[in-house]
């Protein structure tokens, strides 16, 4: 598949707030992403990672600062970010190719069987949605999602209702077409292991606010039970901890 | 749970161990299976001809089934069935038309817009607590007998459950599915074509099923009251008759038109719906 125009687009936020009624759930983030990176975001439920993810999917505004993709507002770039989410949402009244080809125009049935393909589901084009496992769905999801070669994936735990097996398959999947497509990959999970796994950066989002960041300096693919990775493990782990007793 | 009879009669007829008297026939326990809905309407009948045949019944009462049968011959052969019976179909999908183009524009309407779902549901939900056969007095004196009354009633009875089933299906689509489509850049009209329209099919179409009952419902009652023609004239004027077996067979047409629009929606359902799990036993 060529690479050529789904490369990443880099992230900057300055200062973004963004609040509920009385509740902020994002206070002061700022953060700079380099394009085609991988990063991770993992937080307590209610430290506003989802919150954030929506703002790089443009589902919701912040009340104060700005997000750019490159040099332009977010509300201008748009069209180049793609959110997985937690549920795979495909329609069930949709064929899968016809799931995956949501929101495209011209000709876009050759690129959507590439994908297929490249998720491991080309003999299931066109099945309903209703007849496939979880994983599979979720697969199609991520394919729906590629098919606009975005150049910013955002996942919001899209991995968080699989069996263990099925989400170590669907990791190294998602690593591998990372690799190839060179766009810049935002996951939110609670889960640590899957955060050092995947990504280049970690981040932890405390009360609203960037509490700390890791740097993952480890080849790809990254192998479980590799010593450096689990002793990173251990201490997001341990902090993470601190941060529930604070 | 799956509908349609042959699955049903799959799961029944397929006990792990064979009775030994079926042993050799293996169709046998799937066509008695198959055949067991008809078996009551048959003992009735029956029971029917040997009460009117020995004279238990009186055929003031209730005419058999062989009277019937001549009745219809002979109701057949001068036209005028086939001729009361296109004209009370001609109103029935007349009304139906009328009022179900209405309730589903409505339905859409106040599906998608808040403002106008607030301006109106309330006045329509007042409107649907009159019965609808209370307004046939009303209907006659704005509309005389004429095909007007009977287009308007009927329209007013299958105008309800087509607009609060599709009203109902467009407030409750998946809200996540929506979310989704929005953030797959999905606006107007083809969110509503590949999003919501879709989503509220099941519950229009439920709509459509209601609608269709109230419609024979309001037709017969309304040419009993006042037409001059249709196969509810047809009944009323050989009660006047005393032509007993006529009445019945009204009274059978009626039962069997109404079947009929039940399996032509199960038709469209079974059609429109088939990524639905409900109507697709495969997975």
């Amino acid at each position: 598949m060529s690479a050529t125009t789904a490369a990443g687009a880099a992230i900057t936020l300055w200062g973004v707030q963004k609040s509920f009624g009385a509740t902020a759930v994002l206070r002061d983030i700022s953060l700079h992403v380099e394009a085609g990176a991988f990063v991770t975001i993992i937080g307590q439920s209610g430290c506003g990672k989802s919150t954030l993810l929506r703002l790089l999917a443009g589902l919701d505004t912040p009340d104060h600062g700005e997000l750019h993709l490159d040099d332009q507002p977010l509300a201008n770039a748009q069209a180049d970010a793609r959110l997985m989410f937690q549920e795979p949402r495909l329609l069930p009244w949709a064929s899968v190719l016809d799931n995956i080809g949501l929101g495209l125009t011209g000709d876009w049935r050759a690129r959507a069987q590439d994908l297929l393909r490249e998720v491991g589901l080309e003999t299931r084009a066109g099945d309903w949605p209703a007849a496939l496992s979880g994983g599979q769905k979720q697969r199609v999801a991520l394919a729906r999602a590629l098919a606009a070669r975005p150049r910013l994936l955002l996942m919001d735990e899209p991995l968080g209702a699989l069996d263990a097996l099925t989400r170590l398959a669907m990791q190294a999947l998602i690593t591998r077409i990372w690799q190839v497509q060179k766009f810049t990959a935002v996951l939110v999970t609670h889960d640590v292991h899957e955060a050092v796994t995947l990504g280049d950066h970690v981040i932890l989002l405390e009360r609203g606010r960037i509490a700390q960041t890791w740097r993952i300096n480890q080849p790809r693919p990254r192998e479980t039970g590799n010593p450096d990775l689990a002793a990173t493990e251990a201490a997001i782990l341990r902090r993470l901890l601190q941060s529930e007793t604070v | 749970m799956p509908r349609d009879a042959d699955f049903f009669s799959r799961e029944v007829a397929a006990p792990a161990t064979p009775r030994p008297r079926t042993r050799g026939w293996p169709g046998a326990r799937a066509v008695a299976v198959r055949s067991l809905p008809w078996l009551v309407p048959a003992v009735l009948l029956a029971l029917w001809e040997i009460g009117a045949a020995s004279g238990a019944i009186s055929p003031q009462i209730l005419p058999g089934p062989g009277d019937v049968i001549s009745g219809f011959w002979s109701v057949s052969q001068t036209g005028e069935l086939w001729n009361d019976l296109g004209i009370s179909t001609a109103r029935a999908l007349g009304g139906l038309a009328i009022g179900g183009s209405i309730g589903f524009a409505l339905g859409i309407l106040n599906g998608m817009s808040p403002l106008s779902a607030k301006l109106l549901d309330t006045t329509l939900q007042m409107i649907r607590n009159v019965p609808i056969l209370a307004l046939i007095p009303l209907a006659i004196l704005w509309f005389g007998i004429g095909e007007s009354a009977k287009l308007f009633l009927i329209a007013l009875g299958v105008f309800f459950p087509v607009y609060f089933n599709t009203y109902h299906g467009i407030r409750h689509v998946d809200a996540g599915l929506v979310e989704m489509a929005r953030a797959y850049r999905l606006s107007g009209a083809e969110l509503f074509r590949r999003v919501i329209f879709p989503g509220a099919l099941p519950s229009i179409l439920v709509g459509l099923r209601y609608a269709l009952g109230i419609m024979w419902l309001v037709l017969i009652v309304a040419e009993m009251v006042s037409a001059s023609s249709g196969i509810g004239y047809m009944t009323m004027n050989a009660r006047d008759d005393m032509q007993t077996n006529i009445v019945v067979l009204g009274i059978l047409i009626y039962a069997l038109l109404g079947k009929l629009a039940d399996l032509i929606a199960h038709a469209i359902e079974k059609r429109a719906l088939r990524w639905h799990p409900n109507f697709h036993p495969k997975s």
